[in-house]
């Protein structure tokens, strides 16, 4: 049992965070709010030169996978990067950057779909079948004011044709299993975006001075602190003992773990992007702070692949044994 | 990264799991917690259990007569002794865990000697004077004062959450041997003998109802000062090394019998019936408990975190401080659910009728103490954000001479 980084892992999250941070840093990435297109089409395709989206047919397993996407979290990389490396498991186009693959989450009658305007197509997984959407197939209307604006969303009818014959990708396990790896990657960029807050509020309550001393020196708000780097911490191990679940480095059988760590990861998120505004004060409410760019990114991520409540009931299933209610 | 155990880890837990099997045939139930002498026979003769079959001091070096295991080795004898319903550590525990490992590091070979084997053995029993009643959280300030005369040091002062004092062989003694420098600069590390004259001690009863812990009163306690582990006034700093032994195993036994609450409270749940719908059809109950169970699973990937960790580096980092922050404020949360799901049962803590309901309100109560003991959360919180977020500390007496 080594429950740690091995080195090769360390050099892909370095190597990952330093393409990020020249290629992808915030204040350029935002930058494009609001322009109508905030995937950028050329850093999509050297995200794909890095190999992100094609990490599991390069050889690398689903903990390397975790570690990447925990960096593209941190970044708050703009764009469906989670589906469009499941997808890359069956369209040369996803793993190569060339197409952008979304994801149609039906809830009641209709759905809300990101990024409707620049991608291709969308995978929808329904009924233990897992499809692969044309987005010609698909009507939209946009909607002006998206929560996260660098998470553009649309409106879609939700009564698609499929055609089985043409738009199955997987189904069964091996649609299941896409299912599992598209919660658990979601839930590593939870944990980064998590890390990520925390820097940002840990950096400006160490700079910010009120009442003649740093901010960060009153116990009121360094308590914030702690609490969110406690459940950055905690969510990222669920994140990594999930992963090993799902690359069968662990004895358990995956299906607990990945909604373990959504819950987890899900909740992490959320409250160290609501508290990294609070430790900004008024800062934090503002536009230009990028502290609220987290707490958005959070509701989103919260919001896909299943929510934290969702997995945390999943979660209580597995604790009692009973009879089938008639 | 790899959760499964290799091969030789297996070994040991199977031949550990076929010693327990064979061995707690002929162990009897557990003796009223009230019934001290009982109690102590029961937790000594364990131990000598398993001093007598190589388990005893699993993580002491070997070259003081212990195992010498490895944290995962360690980790694995905590899961298979809890998980058999072997006897816990018990009265053992300041012996075992805090005062040998202590010696081991700072004691000379004469106090060695004269301590190490009797712990492992069992023979001797240890109870730790630590903290005071004016100095809790800020340990450093204590005052219970020791004057040199001649060979002896003249202890007289009061000492307060001794747990076992009442059937202790000795204990080991953070006193104030200078009070004109810095509070941490004047304090020593004392071997007692609890059979010296002039100790006076009274049961301390907490909310639980029992009196594990004690209040010891001490008026011109003799001892010798050849018992004194380290330099005169370097006392914080020998009581500080046993932080150091902690392999990010201090709280598995307890996080397996949360699990297990855990999932108890969940099947009880089920039986509970109002109306034709059981408490578990309220899903608001179910998200509460998938959260704490979750929960409690990404606990326990962090404390093999931590034990990888402690492997790889000889110590627990970051992640130490986390885990008890996250356990304790889960322990609130879990127990809560419990009232909320129990009512009126919670009134109680016999089982109420047919349900087993007892344990999870004894289990509320003592999760009272867990933000508190060893560092209350919000200690746990400025450790957390100084030493490892470097924030800056809030002005504070640190510094300050003892008064």
């Amino acid at each position: 049992m080594d429950f740690w980084l091995t080195d090769d892992q360390v050099g892909l999250q370095d190597g990952i965070k330093t393409f990020l941070d020249g290629r992808f840093p915030l204040e350029v990435t935002a930058a494009r709010e609001e322009t109508g297109q905030v995937i950028d089409p050329g850093g999509w395709r050297e995200l794909a030169e890095m190999g992100v989206f094609s990490l599991l047919r390069d050889g690398f397993d689903m903990r390397a996978s975790v570690v990447a996407f925990e960096q593209l979290g941190r970044a708050l990389v703009p764009g469906p990067v989670v589906t469009t490396f499941l997808a890359a498991a069956y369209l040369d186009g996803a793993a190569d950057g060339s197409q952008i693959i979304g994801h149609l989450e039906p809830e009641h009658e209709f759905t809300v779909l990101e990024h409707g305007d620049q991608i291709d197509a969308a995978l929808l997984f329904d009924d233990g079948r897992l499809s692969l959407i044309p987005a010609t197939a698909i009507s939209t209307r946009a909607l002006g004011r998206p929560l996260d604006a660098l998470s553009p969303v649309s409106t879609v009818d939700i009564n698609i044709e499929i055609d089985p014959s043409n738009d199955t990708l997987a189904q069964g396990p091996a649609a299941e299993q896409a299912y599992m790896r598209g919660v658990l990657l979601t839930a590593a960029m939870q944990v980064g975006l998590s890390a990520a807050a925390l820097d940002l509020a840990n950096d400006y309550a160490k700079n910010r001075e009120q009442f003649g001393r740093p901010i960060g020196s009153f116990q009121a708000v360094k308590h914030l602190l702690a609490e969110m780097m406690t459940k950055a911490e905690v969510a990222r191990c669920a994140v990594h003992a999930a992963a090993c679940a799902l690359d069968g480095a662990s004895n358990d059988p995956a299906v607990r773990p990945v909604s373990v760590a959504k819950t987890i990861a899900g909740d992490a998120a959320l409250f160290c992007g609501k508290t990294g505004i609070q430790v900004h004060g008024g800062m934090g409410f503002t536009w230009e702070v990028h502290a609220q760019r987290y707490w958005k990114r959070a509701v989103v991520l919260d919001n896909s692949f299943g929510n934290a409540d969702h997995h945390a009931t999943a979660v209580a299933n597995t604790l009692v044994t009973r009879k089938e209610r008639n | 990264m790899d959760l499964r155990y290799t091969d030789e880890e297996q070994d040991f837990r199977h031949q550990l799991r076929a010693w327990l099997e064979t061995v707690l045939r002929d162990v009897g139930p557990e003796p009223d917690r009230h019934d001290w002498p009982a109690r102590r026979a029961y937790d000594t003769s364990w131990q000598r259990q398993l001093f007598e079959a190589g388990y005893a001091g699993i993580n002491w070096p070997a070259e003081f007569g212990g195992r010498g295991a490895t944290p995962t080795e360690h980790l694995i004898f905590l899961e298979e002794t809890e998980r058999s319903g072997a006897p816990y550590v018990g009265m053992n525990f300041v012996g075992l865990l805090h005062a040998g490992p202590t010696l081991i590091v700072e004691a000379d070979d004469t106090q060695k000697d004269a301590h190490l084997a009797p712990i492992l053995k069992g023979d001797h029993i240890w109870c730790q004077g630590f903290s005071e009643p004016n100095a809790g959280s800020d340990l450093a300030s204590l005052s219970c004062r020791a004057f040199r005369d001649g060979d002896d040091y003249v202890i007289t002062g009061q000492k307060i959450w001794t747990s076992f004092a009442h059937v202790a062989d000795y204990c080991e003694m953070l006193v104030r041997t200078d009070t004109d420098v810095p509070k941490h600069q004047g304090i020593s590390w004392l071997i007692m003998d609890m059979q010296s004259p002039g100790i006076d001690i009274r049961p301390l009863r907490t909310m639980e109802g029992s009196a594990e812990f004690c209040e010891m009163f001490l008026d011109e306690v003799r001892v010798p000062a050849s018992n004194r582990v380290g330099d005169e006034n370097d006392g914080w700093r020998v009581a500080m090394t046993t932080l150091s032994f902690e392999r990010g195993t201090a709280f598995v036994s307890e996080m397996l019998q949360t699990m297990e609450l855990c999932r108890e409270l969940a099947q009880l749940a089920t039986t509970i019936t109002s109306k034709a719908a059981t408490a578990w059809d309220d899903v608001g109950l179910r998200r509460d408990l998938g959260r704490v169970s979750a929960e409690l699973d990404a606990l326990w990937a962090l404390t093999k975190r931590n034990i990888s960790e402690a492997t790889r580096t000889g110590l627990v980092g970051a992640g130490g401080s986390v885990f008890k922050l996250a356990y304790t404020d889960l322990r609130h949360r879990l127990g809560d659910i419990a009232l909320h799901l129990l009512g009126r049962a919670s009134l109680s803590i016999d089982d109420v009728g047919e349900l087993a309901t007892g344990a999870h309100i004894q289990g509320r109560i003592h999760g009272l103490s867990m933000t508190i003991a060893a560092g209350t959360t919000q200690v746990q919180k400025n450790i957390i954000s100084e030493r490892l977020l470097g924030l800056p500390k809030e002005p504070s007496m640190t510094r300050a001479k003892h008064t």
